[in-house]
């Protein structure tokens, strides 16, 4: 548990300081979930590397647990929201309006765009 | 026990573990509820913890600083929590390299119609230039919209605000909206929450479907890119 903990965190701290280092635009994190996934998969490569924090479903577990309540971690900033809700008493609804008609358009365009490229694919496989 | 109540009071509101433990305490009933309602929509554990959590500090006086001393232990996860995505994503790494071009495809379109939809309507509403320039970033994980936000002179602080509503607006509307529409596939649907509603969707995806969380959490972090790079570019061009 302690040893899976400590893997995540080295990932997040060797992707903070490679961001920093190389100035890259990138999150520090985004870097740290590239690292943890290609020591997963060098780990099916070179069975040595299944040990410890990577043997028996520690960091899997590790992670799993704390995806699992995803939600929670966003309350803190999200409480924020509370207190600077004088921003917007001028365009609150507008802002509301704007902001939902701008998701469900969001979501319709990239869904049906994932939708029709993905069955285009599968149809050429089909017939090459 | 202190001779005075009050003081007992001063002394635990200003320490870290009152407010770790309301915000661990608000999650979990939240969370309870949604589990017992089978995650309906409207029992979204964010929204309710939010209003249950600031009617709380504006009853008790309590400023957010105070609040975020205690919850910041909650909010540092957020990065670890990211690096954990790497897991669902390895074990479901066939179903992932199998949709990589459907994936790029929806990542361009979807991108894109976040932020030209919420910049042309807003300007259809005749909201402020500087306004307009907060909301434009609103579907990418709070920390990288504010950098956007900044780096246009905006204001960051109503950006946070718009990120937060849009996440718990995507998150409530994208199973109802997704069922409304017949789209049955999961990958589809989880992708699109996390390019419409970043975190928050990807926090909803998984609570439906794991498949669904795995190719939100790839959104999320792909939208981040292509969004700190195509705000500054479209606000060029639709704000001229």
């Amino acid at each position: 548990m302690i040893a899976s903990l400590s893997l995540i965190l080295l990932c997040q701290l060797v992707g903070e300081v490679a961001v920093r280092a190389l100035a890259v635009p990138v999150p520090g994190p985004v870097v740290g979930l590239v690292l943890l996934l290609l020591l997963l998969l060098a780990r099916d490569r070179f069975p040595v590397l299944a040990r410890g924090p990577l043997g028996d479903d520690g960091v899997e577990s590790a992670s799993r647990g704390m995806l699992a309540n995803l939600s929670l971690l966003f309350i803190p900033a999200g409480v924020g929201v509370v207190q600077k809700l004088d921003l917007l008493a001028e365009h609150g609804i507008a802002i509301l309006v704007i902001l939902a008609v701008s998701v469900i358009v969001t979501l319709l365009a990239t869904v049906a765009t994932f939708v029709a490229a993905s069955s285009l694919l599968s149809r050429e496989e089909e017939n090459p | 026990m202190s001779d005075n109540p009050f003081s007992l009071w001063v002394y635990l509101s200003q320490s870290p573990l009152l407010w770790l433990t309301v915000t661990l305490l608000t999650y979990a009933a939240t969370d309870a509820v949604s589990l017992k309602t089978r995650r309906h929509p409207l029992a979204n554990p964010v929204l309710h913890s939010l209003w249950i959590i600031g009617a709380f500090l504006l009853l008790t006086g309590t400023s957010y600083t105070t609040y975020f001393a205690g919850a910041q232990f909650v909010h540092f996860l957020l990065g670890p929590a990211t690096v954990a995505l790497a897991v669902p994503l390895y074990e479901n790494r066939r179903r992932v390299a199998a949709a990589v071009l459907p994936m790029l495809l929806a990542l361009a379109v979807g991108s894109l119609t976040a932020i030209v939809s919420v910049v042309l309507l807003a300007r259809a509403f005749g909201l402020p230039r500087d306004i307009i320039l907060s909301l434009a970033p609103k579907s990418v994980t709070a920390g990288v919209a504010m950098g956007i936000s900044e780096s246009l002179h905006a204001d960051p602080s109503l950006t946070a605000v718009s990120v937060i509503l849009t996440g718990i607006m995507g998150a409530i509307i994208v199973t109802p909206l997704m069922n409304f529409t017949g789209v049955t596939d999961f990958r589809g649907r989880g992708f699109a929450a996390g390019i419409a509603a970043h975190g928050i969707g990807t926090a909803r995806a998984f609570q439906v479907d794991e498949v669904a969380g795995v190719f939100a959490g790839i959104a999320m972090s792909l939208n981040a890119l292509v969004t700190s790079l195509l705000v500054p570019l479209a606000v060029t061009y639709l704000l001229r």
